[in-house]
C-alpha cells in the first residue's frame, strides 16, 4: 500500500492525495441512504495525462477506482464499495472553449453546471445549457453520463442528447475520443461512429469522461415561468400532450406532495416559458393557455396561476427539510407519460406505508415522449429508523417503476439487479462482452452493472 | 351561524343601483342592475354571478351601505358558481391552513401591529415611524394563524371565512390587545366592514396603516423633507372595504411632498392590480388581467407618474415588473413615508 501511495502521489503531488483516514470518510459515503464505504486513497488529478497515469497504474495492480464528480447523484453511484482509489475530478474545471456561432461548450470534466451556468451569463449571454435540478456543483459531465435531465429537456431531450463528444480514459488506460473529434475536426458533433453511448449510464464503469463537447441553446431575454393547476391526476398525460404540442416551452414540470398543506393532492405544472419580448411571451401564453388550455379552465378543472420571471427548477433537495435530520433521496423513473396517474397514486401509498411525507414530480423529456419521474423519501440521517423506512421505500419504488412499465434512472445497485434480472439475455450478453472488452480487470467502479456469468 | 346582514329593502329603496351601475367591468344600466341586485337578493341565479370579477368595488358603490359584494360572494357558494376553477379554489383554501405549529402568544396590553399573512415583509415596518411598537405576527412560519381570510372573497368561500375568521380574532385576543394596526387593508376590512356586516365581534380597535402612518408623520414632522416625487397610488380591492379611510392616501402625499398625477383610473374609478382575475374560469379572463394591468399602468405613465405607490404586496407582486418596464418606479406607502423623513428602505434604488 506505502508503494501504491508514492506511486500516485509522484503522478498528482502530495498536495493532491490523501489516505488520511478523516477524508477516507468524507468521500466514503453519499447523501442518501446507502451504506458507506471507505476508499483506500483519494487523489485529485488535474490533467487528462494524470488520469490516464492513475489507470495504467490501477489496471497494472488490479485496484479499484471510482470517478466522482459532484458527489450529488445519491443512490451510491460513486460510494467505493471495493475500497481502491477514489479519483475526485472536481480540479478538472476548465472551460475550454465556448464555441458561439456552433453553440457548444468544451469542457473539462470537473466543471460544475454552476460554473457554467454563469460564465455563460457573463460572457456569452446569447447562450444557455439544460441546467439540471441538482445544486450548483453538480458536474456537467457527471450528470450527461447518468443520462440527466435539465431546463430545456422538453425541447431537445436527456442532457445526454447533448453531447457532441466526448474525451475518455479507458480502464486500461488509453485515451480515446468520441464524435468529430475523433478525426481532427472540431466538437461540434457526435458523429462518426463509435457512439458515446458506451460511456453513458454505465457510471463510470466503462472508463472516465475526461473532456465534454456539451450543445449550448439560445438564451431568450425574458425566461420565467408559468404556473398550471389541476386537482385530478388523470388530467395529467393529457395536459401534458396539450402542452408540448404548442412546441413553445422549455421545460414542463408536473408535482405533487404533502409539504406545504396547499400542494396536497393537487398537481402543480411550471411551465417554463423564454422570449426575446413581451409579444413574444404573450404570444406563447396565448397558445398555452387560452388556446390549449382555455377549455379546461372554462370548464374549471385547472387553473392558471400567472407568469413569473425568472426560472424556477424543481428542487427536489428542498424535501430535506420535510423531517429534521436533513436527509433525503429519491428514485427517478424514465416512465411512459400516460403513467403519471399510477405513479403518483402507488408512490403515495409507498410513502404512507412509511410515514413520508409523499413528494412527487414528472418532468417532461421531450415531446411528451417520456417523464422522469420522481419519487423522492425524507429521513433523518440520525434516525437509523427513519433511513431505513427510506431504504425500504427507494426499493419498493425500483419495482414500482419497473411494474409499470419505466426503467430506473440512475438506479443504485439493487435497481441495477432488478433491472438485469428483466433484461434480454443477449442485451444481457452483450453488456458483459462490452465490459470484459473495456475493463478486462473489472477495476472500474466496482459493484455497479456487475453482469453475473 | 352567522347571517349577512343585507336588507332586500334597501335595494327596493335604492335611488342608483351604483352597485351594478357603476361596475368596472359589467356594463348594465340602472334597470337592468336593479333587476338583477334583487333577483340575487332573492337566491336566484344572475348572469352578474358568472361576470363579477370581484373586485370588491361594489362595497362603496353601494349608497345604502348594504353589502351587495357580500350578497354576491355568497350566492356564488350557494350557487356552486365559483368564479375560479376547482383546484385554484382548493389551493386557496389549503394555503390559509396553519401548519407549523402554534403561535407564541405574548401579552401586549395596549397597541400593536397586525402583520397579518405577511409576516415575510417585515422589512417594510422599520425604521423610526414603527420604532418600539410591538408586532404580532412577525414569524412567517406562523403568520397563518392571523390570516384574516378575506382574500376568500375571490373563492367564492363565505363559509370559509365565518369557520375560521373567529378564531383568528381569538388569537389575536389572546395578545391582550386594545388597538390593532393592520399592515394590510384586508385585515382593516375585515375587522371593520365584514365582521360588522357578518355580526361577528372584534374585541379590539382596527386602526388603518395609513392613518396610523399619517399621525406618524405628524409627530416627526420636523424631520420631514419632501420628497418631491411625482407618484400614483395602486388602489387595492380591500381597499374598497374602508373607503372612509382613503383621504390618508392624499394627506399623506401632501405632508410628505408628494405630488399625486391626475390620473383616469384612482379613487372610486381606480383599476385593480389583475392578480385576482387572471386565473377566473370566464373566458378571456387572463387577456382580461392583462388589458387591465396595460390600461393601469399606461394612464400612470401618461400622467407623468415617477413612482406606483402601494400597500398590497398581492398588488405589487403582480404589477411591479409591469410598472418598471414603463419606467416607473414601485414603492409601498411606508417605504414613501421613510424616504420623506430621511431614512433609505433596502429596496429603494
Amino acid at each position: 500500500m506505502n508503494n501504491l501511495f508514492q506511486a500516485l502521489m509522484d503522478i498528482v503531488g502530495e498536495d493532491h492525495i490523501s489516505n488520511r483516514q478523516e477524508e477516507l470518510f468524507i468521500y466514503s459515503w453519499d447523501l442518501g441512504t446507502t451504506e458507506p464505504h471507505k476508499p483506500d486513497f483519494v487523489v485529485s488529478p488535474r490533467t487528462t495525462k494524470e488520469i490516464q497515469k492513475i489507470m495504467e497504474l490501477a489496471n497494472r495492480e488490479k485496484i479499484p477506482v471510482v470517478p466522482l464528480g459532484g458527489g450529488l447523484s445519491l443512490a451510491g453511484l460513486a460510494v467505493p464499495f471495493k475500497g481502491g482509489i477514489l479519483v475526485d475530478l472536481k480540479r478538472m474545471d476548465t472551460i475550454i472553449e465556448v464555441n458561439e456561432q456552433a453553440r457548444y461548450a468544451l469542457l473539462e470534466c470537473g466543471v460544475s453546471q454552476g460554473q457554467l451556468t454563469s460564465y455563460l451569463e457573463r460572457n456569452h449571454p446569447h447562450l444557455t445549457h439544460s441546467e439540471p435540478g441538482a445544486p450548483p456543483t453538480a458536474t456537467i459531465a457527471g450528470n450527461a453520463a447518468i443520462h440527466g435531465q435539465g431546463d430545456l429537456s422538453q425541447p431537445y431531450g436527456f442532457n445526454s442528447d447533448m453531447i457532441n463528444g466526448l474525451e475518455i480514459v479507458l480502464p486500461t488506460g488509453e485515451v480515446c475520443c468520441f464524435g468529430s473529434c475523433s478525426i481532427g475536426a472540431g466538437w461540434f458533433t457526435q458523429h462518426p461512429l463509435p457512439d458515446v453511448g458506451l460511456f453513458l449510464g454505465w457510471t463510470g464503469t466503462t472508463g472516465i469522461i475526461t473532456k465534454i463537447s456539451l450543445r449550448l441553446f439560445p438564451c431568450k431575454k425574458i425566461r420565467g415561468t408559468a404556473l398550471f393547476v389541476v386537482d385530478d391526476e388523470d388530467q395529467v398525460p393529457e395536459i401534458y400532450y396539450k402542452i408540448t404540442h404548442t412546441q413553445m416551452c422549455e421545460d414542463i414540470v408536473a408535482f405533487s406532495q404533502t409539504i406545504p398543506p396547499y400542494a396536497g393532492g393537487l398537481h402543480h405544472f411550471t411551465v417554463n416559458l423564454a422570449a426575446d419580448s413581451e409579444k413574444e411571451l404573450e404570444l406563447k401564453q396565448e397558445i398555452i393557455f387560452d388556446d390549449a388550455l382555455g377549455k379546461i379552465i372554462q370548464q374549471g378543472y385547472g387553473g392558471y396561476l400567472g407568469f413569473t420571471p425568472g426560472l424556477q427548477h424543481p428542487q427536489i433537495s428542498k424535501t430535506s427539510d420535510w423531517r429534521k435530520g436533513g436527509g433525503f433521496e429519491y428514485v427517478g423513473g424514465i416512465m411512459p407519460v400516460s403513467q403519471y396517474p399510477e405513479c403518483y397514486r402507488r408512490g403515495k401509498e409507498i410513502s404512507e406505508r412509511h410515514n413520508i411525507p409523499y413528494t412527487v414530480l414528472g418532468r417532461c423529456i421531450g415531446a411528451a415522449h417520456a417523464m422522469m419521474f420522481s419519487w423522492t423519501y425524507a429521513f433523518n440521517r440520525s434516525d437509523p429508523e427513519t433511513i431505513h423506512h427510506a431504504r425500504e421505500a427507494m426499493r419498493e419504488t425500483d419495482e414500482l417503476a419497473l411494474e409499470l412499465g419505466g426503467t430506473i434512472w440512475k438506479p443504485g445497485i439493487y435497481g441495477q439487479k432488478l433491472v438485469m434480472d428483466r433484461m434480454d439475455p443477449n442485451t444481457l450478453e452483450l453488456m458483459k462482452k462490452i465490459k470484459q472488452l473495456l475493463d478486462p480487470n473489472g477495476i472500474m467502479n466496482p459493484g455497479n452493472w456487475e453482469v453475473k456469468s | 351561524m352567522y347571517t349577512l346582514k343585507f336588507d332586500e329593502q334597501k335595494c327596493l329603496r335604492c335611488p342608483t343601483h351604483a352597485c351594478l351601475t357603476k361596475c368596472r367591468y359589467m356594463d348594465m344600466d340602472k334597470d337592468s342592475a336593479g333587476e338583477e341586485i334583487l333577483r340575487i337578493a332573492r337566491g336566484e341565479d344572475s348572469f352578474v354571478l358568472h361576470d363579477c370579477v370581484t373586485c370588491y368595488a361594489c362595497e362603496e358603490y353601494c349608497p345604502m351601505n348594504n353589502h351587495p359584494f357580500y350578497l354576491i360572494v355568497q350566492r356564488q357558494e350557494e350557487l356552486n358558481v365559483p368564479p375560479l376553477p376547482r383546484p385554484l379554489i382548493r389551493r386557496g383554501i389549503n394555503m390559509g391552513v396553519p401548519f407549523r405549529g402554534d403561535p407564541v402568544i405574548e401579552e401586549l396590553n395596549g397597541k400593536a401591529l397586525l402583520m397579518g399573512a405577511f409576516s415575510d415583509h417585515m422589512f417594510l415596518i422599520q425604521g423610526r415611524l414603527f420604532e418600539g411598537l410591538p408586532v404580532i405576527s412577525s414569524d412567517p412560519r406562523k403568520m397563518f394563524h392571523y390570516f384574516c381570510q378575506l382574500m376568500y372573497l375571490h373563492y367564492s368561500r363565505i363559509s370559509v371565512i365565518n369557520e375560521r375568521l373567529p378564531k383568528i380574532i381569538n388569537t389575536i385576543s389572546m395578545h391582550n390587545v386594545t388597538e390593532i394596526i393592520c399592515f394590510h387593508d384586508e385585515c382593516y376590512g375585515a375587522y371593520t366592514s365584514y365582521c360588522p356586516a357578518m355580526g361577528i365581534d372584534v374585541p379590539f380597535k382596527p386602526i388603518h396603516l395609513f392613518e396610523f402612518l399619517y399621525n406618524r408623520l405628524l409627530e416627526l414632522k420636523d424631520q420631514i423633507r419632501d420628497v418631491n416625487l411625482r407618484v400614483a397610488y395602486q388602489r387595492p380591492c380591500s381597499a374598497r372595504l374602508s373607503p372612509d379611510k382613503h383621504h390618508f392616501v392624499e394627506d399623506i402625499f401632501r405632508l410628505i411632498g408628494a405630488e399625486p398625477v391626475p390620473r383616469k383610473y384612482s379613487g372610486e374609478d381606480a383599476l385593480c392590480c389583475g392578480g385576482a382575475i387572471e386565473g377566473q374560469r370566464r373566458e378571456g379572463s387572463r387577456k382580461r388581467a392583462l388589458d387591465i394591468q396595460r390600461r393601469n399602468i399606461s394612464d400612470m405613465a401618461d400622467a407623468g407618474a415617477e413612482v406606483c405607490v402601494f400597500n398590497c404586496p398581492a398588488c405589487y407582486h403582480t404589477m411591479e415588473h409591469s410598472v418598471a418596464q414603463k419606467g416607473i418606479k414601485p414603492v409601498y406607502m411606508s417605504d414613501l413615508c421613510r424616504l420623506a423623513i430621511g431614512e433609505r428602505p433596502a429596496r429603494w434604488r
